[in-house]
C-alpha cells in the first residue's frame, strides 16, 4: 500500500510517503511558508523515491484542529490532488498526530494531546496507543480554557504539544503526580500521521476529494450585530 | 488550450471553462451573500470556511455545464490576488494542487486584470487601446489599457470605492446588506430635484475619486428630513445621481485626456442600470464606444479568471511550484503579453 500524508496545520510542515510500510519524508518548522513548501516537498519526495501518484492507493491530511489559515492549506491541497487523481482521502486529527508522534519519540503510550488555540485556550484530546501500535482517541475533542478541562482520573499521562509549553501548570496539577513527562514544544509530523491513515485506509475509511474537510473545533468566530433597540 | 479557471478572493467562489477555440463553454457560480447578510458584511473566516465546502462541487458543476472532463483541461487559472487571504488561499491551493496532480501548467491571475478584460468574452469586445472604469465594492479605479499587461493607473478613489459608498449609504438608510442594488432600486421612485449633492473632486483637475463625502452628505440629508419612505428614495436618488455624475465627468476627462474613444466599465456597480444609461447617452454624443461586459459578469465570477488566465498561459506564463496567493497586489506590476 501506498499512502501521501501532509500537515500544515501547526508553525510545522511536512510531508510523507509511506510506501509498503517504508516512510520517507519532509519536515521543517516554518510559520507562514506552508503554501510555499508543501507541494516541492511532495515533488520532491515523488522524485526521490520513484514513483508517480498514480501508483498511489490514498491520500492522507491533517484535518485539524489548528491554524485556521494551515488547517484549509491542508484540505485544499489534498482536495485539490484527490480531485485530480481520484483518490480517496483519509482525514487525521492534528492532536491524535501529536500523540503518534509522542509515542515514536518517548514510547508515551497514553496521552494528553493539547495544541495552544489561543483566546486562552487550547485544541485537546486523549489518546491511548492500541495493540497495532496506533494511537486511538479515548476523549471528544474540544477546544476550551485550560482550567475548565476534564482530565483523566487514572492511569499515567504524557502531556504533549504547545498547550502543555504554555500552560503546563495549569494542565498538570489535576493529574495530581500522574505525568510522567511533558513534551511542550512538540509540533505534528507527517509521518506519525501516515501511520494512523494508514489503518484507516486498510479499513476503508478514506472518503471522496469533497468529504475531505476540515474540523476547525473553534466554530463560533463571529458575532452577529445586536439588533438595534 | 482549454482553461479551468476559479474564483474565490471574496464571497463568491466561481468555476468556470474557457477554450481558446469555442469559447466560455461551462461555468458555476456560487454566491455567499446570504451567509454574511446577518453579519451586515463579509465576514473573511466565514468566508474561507465556505469556499473550503463549495468548490470542489462546483468544479463538478462546471465540467457538466461544458460537458468535459477533467481530461480534456490543459491549464488551470486561479485568482491570486487581490482579496482576501483566507479566501484566496482556498483557491489557490486547491488550483495549484490540481494541477500538479496532473502535470498541467497553472497561473495565479489578477483579479482587476479579470474584471478589466471580462468585456472581452462578450461577442463584441472593445479593441485596445480603451480607458477602463473598475468600479466595485473594493475598487473604484481608472485605468489606460494600451494592451493586456499595459496598464496605466491614471486615477483612483482616495477613500471609499464607490460601490462601499452605496453599501454604506444603504445601511444608513435601512436596506438590508448588500445594500448598494437595494438602493439603486429604491432611488428609481426618489424625486429628482429633491435634493442635490456634490460632485466630488469635479472641481479640480485630475481623475482621483472620494465618495466618503457624498456618504456624509446623504447621512446628514436623511438625519434632518422627515425619514419618511419618499424621503428615502430621494436621498438615494440625489446620491445615485452624484455619483454617476463624479464617474461620468471623470470618464470624460480621461477619455480626453489620453484620446482614447473607447471606453469599458468593469466591476459590480458596472451593474447600475442608471450609470449605463448615462455613460452610453452622453458619452454617444463624444462619438465614444462603451462596453459593459454582460450583467453576470460585473460581479465576481470564474469566466473571467479563466479567460485572462487563458491568454496568459497561451503566451507561456505559467506558476512556479508554490501557492501563489497575494492579498495586496499591483496590477501595474504584471507583465506585458508579447
Amino acid at each position: 500500500m501506498k499512502l501521501l500524508a501532509i500537515d500544515t496545520t501547526t508553525e510545522a510542515c511536512s510531508a510523507a510517503l509511506w510506501l509498503d510500510g517504508e516512510v520517507i519524508f519532509r519536515y521543517q518548522v516554518a510559520p507562514r511558508e506552508h503554501g510555499n513548501l508543501i507541494l516541492a516537498m511532495l515533488d520532491q519526495l515523488l522524485a526521490e523515491a520513484g514513483v508517480t501518484l498514480k501508483q498511489f492507493d490514498g491520500l492522507a491530511f491533517a484535518r485539524g484542529p489548528g491554524a485556521f489559515t494551515g488547517v484549509r492549506i491542508a484540505t485544499s491541497v489534498v482536495q485539490g490532488i484527490a480531485y485530480g487523481v481520484d483518490l480517496p482521502v483519509v482525514a487525521v486529527s492534528t492532536l491524535a498526530t501529536l500523540a503518534q508522534r509522542a509515542y515514536r519519540e518517548s514510547g508515551a503510550k497514553q496521552v494528553l494531546s493539547a495544541i495552544d488555540a489561543r483566546m486562552q485556550e487550547v485544541y485537546w484530546g486523549a489518546y491511548v496507543l492500541d495493540e497495532s501500535a496506533v494511537m486511538r482517541s479515548v476523549a471528544t475533542e474540544v477546544v476550551m480554557k485550560p482550567e475548565a478541562l476534564q482530565m483523566p482520573k487514572e492511569g499515567r499521562w504524557c502531556g504533549a504539544g504547545t498547550g502543555w509549553g504554555t500552560y503546563e501548570a495549569v494542565l498538570s496539577a489535576p493529574l495530581e503526580g500522574r505525568l510522567d513527562r511533558v513534551l511542550g514544544a512538540l509540533l505534528p509530523h507527517a509521518q506519525d500521521l501516515a501511520a494512523l491513515a494508514v489503518v484507516d485506509l486498510r479499513a476503508g475509511k478514506g472518503v471522496s476529494a469533497e468529504n475531505a474537510l476540515p474540523v476547525y473545533l473553534r466554530d463560533n468566530v463571529a458575532q452577529k450585530p445586536k439588533p438595534k433597540t | 488550450m482549454r482553461v479551468l479557471g476559479i474564483e474565490s478572493s471574496c464571497d463568491e467562489t466561481g468555476v468556470a471553462i474557457y477554450d481558446a477555440e469555442q469559447g466560455l463553454i461551462g461555468e458555476a457560480l456560487y454566491s455567499q451573500v446570504a451567509l454574511h447578510a446577518e453579519y451586515g458584511g463579509v465576514v473573511p473566516e466565514l468566508a474561507s470556511r465556505d469556499h473550503v465546502r463549495k468548490l470542489l462541487p462546483l468544479l463538478d458543476e462546471a465540467l457538466a455545464d461544458a460537458d468535459c472532463d477533467l481530461a480534456s483541461i490543459d491549464a488551470i487559472a486561479y485568482t491570486a490576488g487581490p482579496g482576501l487571504m483566507g479566501a484566496l488561499l482556498v483557491g489557490a491551493s486547491v488550483a495549484r494542487s490540481l494541477a500538479w496532480s496532473r502535470g498541467l501548467p497553472s497561473l495565479g491571475v489578477h483579479h482587476l486584470e479579470g474584471h478589466l478584460l471580462a468585456s472581452m468574452l462578450d461577442d463584441n469586445p472593445p479593441e485596445f487601446p480603451f480607458v477602463c472604469l473598475l468600479v466595485s465594492g473594493g475598487h473604484t479605479q481608472l485605468f489606460e489599457v494600451l494592451a493586456v499587461g499595459q496598464y496605466q493607473l491614471l486615477g483612483q478613489s482616495l477613500d471609499d470605492a464607490a460601490g462601499e459608498a452605496f453599501d454604506k449609504t444603504a445601511k444608513m438608510l435601512g436596506l438590508a446588506y448588500p445594500g448598494g442594488p437595494l438602493l439603486a432600486k429604491l432611488a428609481e421612485s426618489g424625486e429628482v430635484d429633491a435634493y442635490r449633492f456634490s460632485r466630488p473632486m469635479t472641481n479640480r483637475p485630475g481623475l482621483d475619486f472620494s465618495f466618503s463625502g457624498l456618504k456624509t452628505q446623504a447621512i446628514t440629508t436623511w438625519k434632518k428630513s422627515s425619514q419618511s419612505a419618499q424621503c428615502a428614495a430621494n436621498v438615494a436618488c440625489a446620491f445615485e445621481e452624484a455619483v454617476v455624475d463624479t464617474l461620468l465627468i471623470k470618464c470624460r476627462r480621461a477619455l480626453q485626456q489620453t484620446g482614447s474613444q473607447r471606453l469599458v466599465i468593469a466591476g459590480g456597480v458596472g451593474a447600475n442600470r442608471n450609470l449605463r444609461q448615462r455613460l452610453r447617452a452622453v458619452l454617444g454624443k463624444d462619438q465614444v464606444e462603451v462596453f459593459y461586459p454582460r450583467i453576470e459578469f460585473c460581479t465576481d465570477n470564474g469566466a473571467m479568471i479563466a479567460y485572462a488566465g487563458c491568454l496568459r498561459l497561451q503566451a507561456g506564463q505559467c506558476d512556479e511550484l508554490k501557492i501563489n496567493a497575494q492579498p495586496r497586489w499591483d496590477m501595474q506590476s504584471l507583465p506585458a503579453l508579447i
